[in-house]
């Protein structure tokens, strides 16, 4: 049995297709991600997929369960991290715990061991009101609350937005000890460099799949020659560079541009290069990342 | 020319020193990424830098206006945007721009020959009467940008504004950065995408309240003997972290 099933859901809102047919399975025990720009649906199919909002068409199966006619079912088994802070801002750290331990029917103590890694973090602050805390703490209660009773499938709605690196980097260390622990886990995330953190993806765009494979295969399916492209005026060589027939596309990618050529080699390159006046030029064959995958897919779709 | 000055600016919060002496200067025309992690004091001093908040101690210029005086001439000659509000939904592209441009105190008959100018350089007249919340996210971040200088700025504060958007769309958005600082316009940025920090003309990265580094990304990299901004900034920070 698979941990979640989808098969041609559809969503529209109004006009607006949220949705347009989707479907992919996620393995038990698996880290599936979602990976998409704001707007491109992921938050609609999270909440169909914990019950919280109906399909126009479609059917979705969560751990052996069906989202319309089984919800209550998947309701106790499931845990859900909305992309917004969604606890009770007058509460305290531990009643917010306390909370939905008690909703799902347990204890805090009975589950702890579940919940301690990252409860362990913020206990020092247990008297603290929930909307007093900072930014990574609430993430750290927020998580712990989807956790307390159990979950088969834990469903991440954003949790990384607007959180800094170091932050980032501590909250999938934290997945992956939840993986191990045989937990399921669905996250979508607008951040490419988190695809790598991943067993497999989606990459999603305007309620679409562009592609659902492993990191490895879908950076091993590019199939456009990439090069790093670095001079001494970086902001002329973006436009110098599109400028050359020879170039099909040219974005900037932290310290180079990254371009996708046609037919031109190397040295022909950094001879037009020279003579629109760039010095210090450096040019590199490389392999593709997420990103450029994704700007690839969305271009040709 | 410095459109940026901070001398030991400080803010305590109670017994909390949310930002802890912090000195520096911008240039005209540079673009600035103010880096740190959540909570170490980014948001404190930009709304010191905006006039929204008055420092404990210590000194503060912008555009030329100290901060504790004169915070209403600073607010006249800076732009501000963030991912969180930026424009007004249920208003059409050119009253979103209407709107900035009065409250700027544009003179009222320029206004609308530079609406349509400024649509036309971003490709964007079809849409000039679109309400903004059917547009695309990319596209919203292009005209916030774009409504937050309207009133040709000295500086303009953006308060990470790619957050979410595509990956092309951020690329966009910088490509109208780089317009804009080109014009003379100082960009002062925070984001939390790293590859962005490369894009910066400086950067400075706040641990725990002080600036712990300041310095062109290359010679970032260069100091602490790593390949990216990336790198530099878990160094910076996770000594911080590991007192959380």
């Amino acid at each position: 049995m698979k941990a979640i099933t989808v098969q041609d859901i559809k969503r529209n809102y109004g006009k607006v297709e949220a949705l347009k047919g989707l479907s992919f399975e996620v393995e038990k025990g698996e880290i599936f991600g979602i990976i998409g720009p704001d707007g491109a649906g992921k938050t609609t199919l999270f909440r169909i997929l914990t019950t919280l909002l109906l399909a126009d068409s479609g059917t979705a199966i969560v751990d052996g369960n069906d989202v319309v006619k089984e919800y209550k079912e998947i309701r106790k088994k499931v845990g859900y991290m909305p992309g917004r802070f969604s606890l009770y801002q007058d509460l305290s750290v531990e009643e917010n715990l306390k909370v939905f331990a008690s909703i799902f029917n347990t204890t805090i103590e009975e589950n702890y061991h579940l919940v301690k890694d990252i409860y362990q973090q913020i206990e020092p602050f247990k008297t603290r009101r929930a909307g007093a805390l900072s930014g990574g703490m609430k993430q750290k209660l927020a998580l712990s609350c989807a956790l307390i009773h159990e979950p088969v499938v834990l469903f991440l709605d954003e949790p990384t937005t607007g959180v800094d690196p170091v932050s980032r980097k501590e909250l999938w260390t934290m997945l992956k000890k939840l993986q191990n622990q045989g937990i399921t886990i669905l996250v979508s995330t607008p951040y490419m460099d988190e695809a790598n953190l991943c067993d497999r993806i989606a990459l999603i765009q305007d309620g679409a799949f562009m592609k659902i494979d492993t990191p490895e295969n879908i950076v091993a399916a590019y199939d456009q020659e990439l090069w790093a492209v670095k001079s001494d005026d970086m902001s002329k060589l973006l436009k110098d560079l599109r400028a050359n027939p020879g170039v099909k596309s040219c974005f900037a990618f932290g310290d180079t541009h990254h371009i996708t050529v046609g037919k031109i080699i190397p040295s022909a390159l950094e001879t037009y290069l020279k003579e629109k006046g760039h010095s210090d030029i450096r040019i590199t064959p490389i392999k593709a990342g997420i990103e450029d995958c994704f700007m690839e897919l969305s271009e040709a779709s | 020319m410095k459109v940026i000055e901070a001398h030991d600016l400080t803010k305590r919060f109670g017994n909390f020193t949310a930002v802890d002496a912090i000195t520096f200067e911008v240039e005209k025309g540079e673009i600035f990424g103010f880096l740190g992690a959540n909570g170490a004091g980014k948001t404190t001093a930009m709304r010191m830098l905006c006039g929204l908040s008055k420092p404990t101690s210590g000194i503060g210029k912008v555009a030329g206006f100290d901060i504790q005086k004169d915070p209403e001439n600073i607010k006249k000659n800076i732009g501000y945007m963030s991912q969180k509000f930026a424009l007004y939904e249920d208003l059409k592209v050119w009253e979103n721009l209407r709107l900035f441009g009065g409250i700027y105190g544009v003179p009222a008959k320029e206004i609308n020959p530079r609406i349509d100018s400024l649509l036309h350089t971003l490709g964007f007249t079809a849409e000039k009467n679109t309400m903004v919340k059917s547009l695309p996210l990319g596209w919203k971040q292009k005209l916030a940008f774009s409504a937050a200088i309207f009133h040709e700025p000295r500086i303009v504060f953006l308060d990470e504004p790619t957050g979410g958007v595509d990956p092309a769309a951020r690329r966009q958005f910088w490509e109208l950065i780089y317009d804009a600082a080109d014009r003379g316009i100082t960009v002062f940025v925070t984001t939390h995408y790293m590859d962005e920090a490369e894009y910066c003309d400086r950067v400075s990265i706040m641990v725990d309240g002080r600036i712990d580094a300041l310095d062109s990304p290359t010679n970032l990299k260069e100091k602490y003997n790593v390949r990216s901004m990336d790198e530099v900034f878990f160094q910076l920070a996770r000594g911080a972290k590991a007192k959380e």
